[in-house]
């Protein structure tokens, strides 16, 4: 337990190194699920768009 | 040879593949460099536990100046060569870039806190960064706010190259003006200057920062390329 307490605590320095690593996980991890999103929902919007044109031109699903 | 791979179809293809490898390689660089830098590598004679605080701080600012430049690459090829791969580029590193610098600068605040007794000082690293902050802002803001796309990414496409000359002020502000911010002590004409203890942790985040920028870059890149597509699709509906 006081192994614990003392690698949280840092020498003193846990509540500045802590948020630090932190912020730094969850900054880039709401990049890449954003951008994920991003990608997911544009291949939707494109699926839903294609079929529209291909009926437009009269072009069959293969 | 990079005009093959610049083609946006074969772009896709390759971004598929290559997309799982960067994200493994993430994970996996990450997760020996925090074990090394949190757990394994030893506290700094003079700045005590603290020191740990480099590992995300350092790679961020290194990351948040090698997104610019490559930026600036690729809005340049975008300008010169008007390829579209180079724009799409540029525009899907922004966001990235700007998160790099945000997070350089506030893990920047949280270490000058305990070392120097303040958060914030206005001198030239820091404000530089402040800076890069700003350009990614502008970029964003000027790519998206033109009604014909073309006309934001030429104009957002300058402020980057204008912009650029701040990279090289950022990097040598602390040799050129005083600053309570340290010098270079592992990008160095005479090597590094940092125990290897502390430099493999260090390289290894650095390393994994630069494969998860890869990794959100080709998401990005590929969400981009639909976006146009839908953007092609919707005038071509409305135009019959």
């Amino acid at each position: 337990m006081d192994v614990i307490k003392e690698f949280l605590d840092m020498g003193g320095y846990g509540g500045y190194i802590w948020p630090s690593y932190i912020v730094t996980a969850v900054v880039l991890i709401v990049m890449l699920v954003a951008s994920q999103r991003l990608l997911k929902g544009n291949e939707a919007t494109i699926k839903a768009l294609e079929p529209a044109k291909k009926e437009e031109t009269g072009e069959e699903k293969t | 040879m990079l005009h093959r791979f610049a083609n946006p179809t074969r772009f896709l293809r390759i971004a598929t593949l290559v997309q799982p490898w960067m994200a493994w390689s993430t994970i996996l660089l990450a997760g020996a460099g925090l074990y090394l830098g949190l757990l394994s590598s030893p506290a700094d004679y003079q700045q005590g536990e603290s020191v740990r605080i480099m590992y995300v701080h350092v790679p961020a600012a290194w990351m948040a100046m090698f997104c610019y430049t490559g930026m600036a690459v690729s809005a340049g090829v975008g300008l010169i060569w008007k390829h579209p791969l180079a724009d799409i580029a540029a525009k899907a590193t922004a966001p990235v870039g700007a998160c790099f610098t945000f997070l350089a600068l506030f893990t920047g605040a949280l270490w000058g806190k305990p070392m120097w007794g303040t958060w914030w000082v206005w001198d030239a690293r820091l404000t530089s960064m402040l800076v890069l902050l700003f350009l990614y802002l502008g970029y964003i803001a000027l790519a998206n706010a033109f009604d014909d796309p073309s006309r934001g990414t030429r104009a957002s496409s300058i402020l980057v190259l204008v912009g650029f000359v701040n990279v090289p002020i950022i990097k040598f502000s602390v040799d050129w003006w005083n600053t309570l911010h340290q010098p270079a002590s592992v990008i160095k004409m005479d090597g590094p200057s940092i125990d290897a203890s502390m430099l493999w942790p260090l390289l290894l985040m650095a390393v994994a920062f630069n494969t998860y920028y890869l990794w959100v870059l080709l998401i990005r890149i590929r969400a981009e390329i639909v976006a146009n597509k839908i953007r092609i699709l919707r005038l071509k509906q409305v135009h019959g």
